[in-house]
């Protein structure tokens, strides 16, 4: 297991000034400032909304305030391999959704494709504009070595926990300016500004003068309300519901205290499936009647664009590597996880026989939901999940369970290692970009590998050191 | 801006101040209740509860007008929309969700408000004295005021919040004076008595204007003086002519921003005309509480026209 703070016997290096910093620090101090960042979250509101569940209906994510470091060097790497994941994946959707050539050319299966339930009919056949589907690329990365990193899954719709990349360090910088003294840290602050740009490059071509972008955003009992409107916020664009949208003649418009306003670009965080009652869920009261209408013929630009999940399904994660190299020519930069598919018969069998082992994961699941993680089940555990491959073989892959890395974490003892993983936000527009930081999710409970924060994880500062 | 961010901001300022009137009322109806009095403190509770105009649920719920239920339904009690809670509860929820057009510190007093009502749920009510619960939501609206004062711009949406906290206001020292109306309708016997003075000073004091009074009339409380401080003098920042002539001032802002004018401007204008040319005989000729009535009326009407013209989302 690598220990990301620690080289065999002494401290590895760019943890070096930190460690003095712990070491300094006593007890009581820790404690005060812990519950100061708490207060601070809780005053600000950076607040995961949970309803309908009883308890606090804003709770807290858990924050830490030890935090995770790449050198430049790294870092340098990671963007590179990020960039070109992203490049990839766009150029994909361009492709599945208009002459196929990566299909024809046998490299993907066409069913997973065209049967996934992703693949969005209603937009085959559109170029948006720039090429570029999924404009903001969440790609979850884990660490096993000095220089192995994975990619364990794209996020290519609508990525949340950037507001936490940007208020932890905010929190930090504020409690402990010493150590932003003393460290070269990258700042991560221009993301909403570059986040606005890579919107406004993708106004519809029909759009002339300074684009009008929105949030759009299911409303207030949304889990990521608040980082909709802290984006928006920062962005000084406005936020949206479905309900101060609607379609006339062949554009969108926004209810004003003025009356209508034209909106050119729609960032949307809601799901395909609502976005259009017309086209999609005829039940959705979330969107906004005749939008895809609107879409189609080039009067407003959706980020991401419909049907952009088909590139981020579980199952078509496979073969980014593959369409890496079909559509740019290159040799992928960072690797993907060992996986099998248990649609196929010779995957299922081997996954069958090592259940104990592995990680099974549903295709379509997220937030650590319906997932076995094989060294941490009982028997019976095991067993009832072997009944529910069996019934669904298509419905589930297995990976093997890696040895993620550990960075040094605040817990009620002291300094502990806990495992980690890495959520940096690639943005796709007229240019690509990506800001040097991301968001570390830490598993507190020790020996966990599960991060999210619906299983008790919890997050800290990710710092990417100048050279 | 969207209109339904100026709806919640509008309506974020009117349950502010809303609340604000709550903790006014139960200050007047404590003070009251210490009265030695023929007929009990049940009829001056039960004029409290008039003017907020929940009597009726108020019965429901707790029957008999007991000094401590009533502090609960007027300040804790979820069931009450015009309790303090609520109301905060209610300002804190519209101000969420327009997070994006409120400043950091607005949000600040707003929430810090929120998580402080979520102690005193937990506090035992034997430990939270009234007097300090009222004067935390004057100081807490206070705050929220002041932030907005100091940090908010003053663009359009700054226009929306003042005009929520006139009208609302307006509204309010409508209804305040109509305690007074109701605490003497009993028994006329006691108009310009020590009793009826003592009962005016105690709503002077409510609206943190006992001391104003005196600097800007001097000599003898009369009821004609105090209508004249509550209603139409300039200089009291509650007055019924300071909130019109606020309302006229925001909607004239508007009017100029957006380049157009609404029924909005046109019925705020008549209101503050009709009360340029009035004098407290009038007032009086007319009857305390009819002037009052009509005038809440007006408010209500005058804030319809605001939500038709600005907040419906159907402006064309």
């Amino acid at each position: 297991m690598f220990a990301e703070g620690a080289g065999g016997a002494r401290v590895r290096e760019p943890y070096a000034r930190l460690e003095a910093w712990t070491r300094d620090m006593p007890a009581e101090l820790r404690q005060m400032k812990q519950a100061e960042a708490e207060q601070l979250f809780r005053r600000i509101g950076i607040t995961f909304a949970v309803y309908g569940e009883g308890g606090d209906p804003d709770r807290l994510i858990p924050f830490d305030m030890f935090p995770r470091v790449f050198t430049a060097a790294e870092w340098t790497r990671l963007e590179r391999g990020i960039k070109q994941r992203a490049r990839a994946l766009n150029a994909f959707l361009v492709d599945v959704y208009g002459r196929g050539e990566i299909v024809k050319a046998g490299r993907i299966p066409a069913a997973l494709v065209y049967r996934n339930n992703a693949y969005e009919k209603a937009v085959a056949g559109i170029v948006p504009p720039k090429g570029v589907y999924s404009h903001i690329v969440g790609i979850d990365l884990v660490r096993t070595g000095a220089d192995e990193f994975f990619v364990l899954e794209d996020n290519c719709r609508t990525p949340s926990g950037v507001s936490y990349m940007l208020e932890n360090r905010e929190i930090m910088m504020r409690m402990f300016p010493d150590l932003f003294r003393e460290n070269r840290i990258q700042p991560v602050d221009s993301y909403p500004e570059l986040l606005r740009r890579t919107l406004a490059s993708v106004a519809p071509q029909k759009c002339d003068g300074e684009p009008c972008v929105v949030i759009l955003t299911p409303g207030h009992f949304n889990s990521a309300y608040y980082e909709h409107s802290f984006l928006a916020d920062l962005m000084g664009v406005e936020l949206v519901e479905g309900q101060d949208l609607f379609v006339e003649g062949a554009f969108v418009w926004m209810r004003t205290t003025e009356g209508p306003r034209k909106v050119d670009v729609i960032y949307r965080r809601i799901d395909d499936a609502f976005i259009d009652p017309l086209c999609f869920r005829p039940d959705s009261m979330l969107g906004v009647p005749g939008l895809m209408d609107v879409y189609r013929s080039g009067g407003v630009a959706i980020c991401s664009a419909p049907g952009a999940g088909v590139a981020d399904d579980k199952a078509v994660y496979t073969f980014v590597p593959e369409m890496i190299r079909f559509y740019l020519g290159e040799e992928p930069i960072l690797r993907n996880v060992p996986t099998w598919q248990c649609g196929k018969a010779d995957d299922l069998k081997y996954v069958l026989e090592r259940l104990g082992e592995l990680v099974v994961k549903e295709v379509h699941g997220s937030g650590g939901y319906g997932m076995l993680v094989g060294p941490k089940s009982t028997a019976e555990q095991i067993e009832a999940f072997r009944a529910r491959i069996v019934a669904d073989p298509g419905n589930y892959i297995a990976q093997p369970t890696l040895a993620l890395s550990t960075t040094p974490t605040f817990v009620a003892e002291g300094i502990a290692p806990r495992h980690v993983d890495l959520r940096p936000y690639c943005l796709v527009g007229e240019r690509i970009e990506l800001v040097p930081g991301g968001l570390t999710r830490v598993a507190l409970t020790e020996g966990s590998l599960v991060v999210n924060s619906s299983q008790g994880g919890g997050v800290k500062d990710t710092w990417v050191l100048a050279e | 801006m969207l209109s339904r961010t100026a709806d919640n901001l509008y309506w974020m300022a009117r349950y502010v101040e809303r609340a604000e009137t709550a903790a006014r009322l139960l200050e007047v109806g404590a003070r009251i209740a210490l009265l030695p009095s023929s007929h009990g403190f049940r009829s001056e509770w039960d004029s409290l509860l008039r003017a907020s105009g929940t009597s009726i649920a108020f019965e429901k719920k707790y029957g008999e007008p007991v000094q401590r239920n009533l502090e609960s339904w007027l300040f804790f009690d979820r069931d009450n929309p015009s309790s303090v809670a609520s109301c905060l509860t209610a300002a804190r929820e519209n101000g969420r969700i327009v997070r994006t057009a409120l400043t950091t510190q607005m949000w600040d007093a707003l929430n810090s408000a929120f998580q402080d009502l979520r102690v005193f749920d937990r506090t035992p009510r034997s430990e939270l004295a009234l007097s300090r619960m009222t004067e935390w939501t004057m100081r807490q609206t206070a705050l929220l005021r002041g932030a907005m004062e100091a940090t908010h711009l003053r663009n359009d949406g700054y226009d929306f919040l003042n005009l929520g906290f006139y009208i609302e206001r307006a509204d309010n020292t409508a209804r305040l004076l109509d305690v007074k109306y109701y605490v003497l309708l009993p028994s006329l016997e006691f108009v310009g008595s020590g009793l009826d003075n003592y009962q005016w000073t105690t709503l002077l004091r409510a609206m943190s204007a006992h001391r104003a009074f005196h600097w800007a009339y001097g000599g003898e409380v009369t009821a004609a003086k105090i209508a004249h401080f509550l209603i139409l003098n300039p200089q009291m920042p509650r007055s019924l002519v300071t909130c019109v002539e606020g309302a006229n001032i925001h909607l004239d802002r508007l009017a100029r921003g957006y380049r157009r004018s609404t029924r909005a401007q046109d019925r705020a204008r008549g209101m503050l005309a009709g009360l340029a040319e009035l004098r407290t005989e009038d007032i009086f000729e007319e009857g305390l509480h009819e002037f009052l009535t009509r005038f809440i009326r007006e408010t209500a009407d005058l804030g319809a026209a605001v939500h038709m013209s600005y907040l419906s989302g159907d402006v064309r």
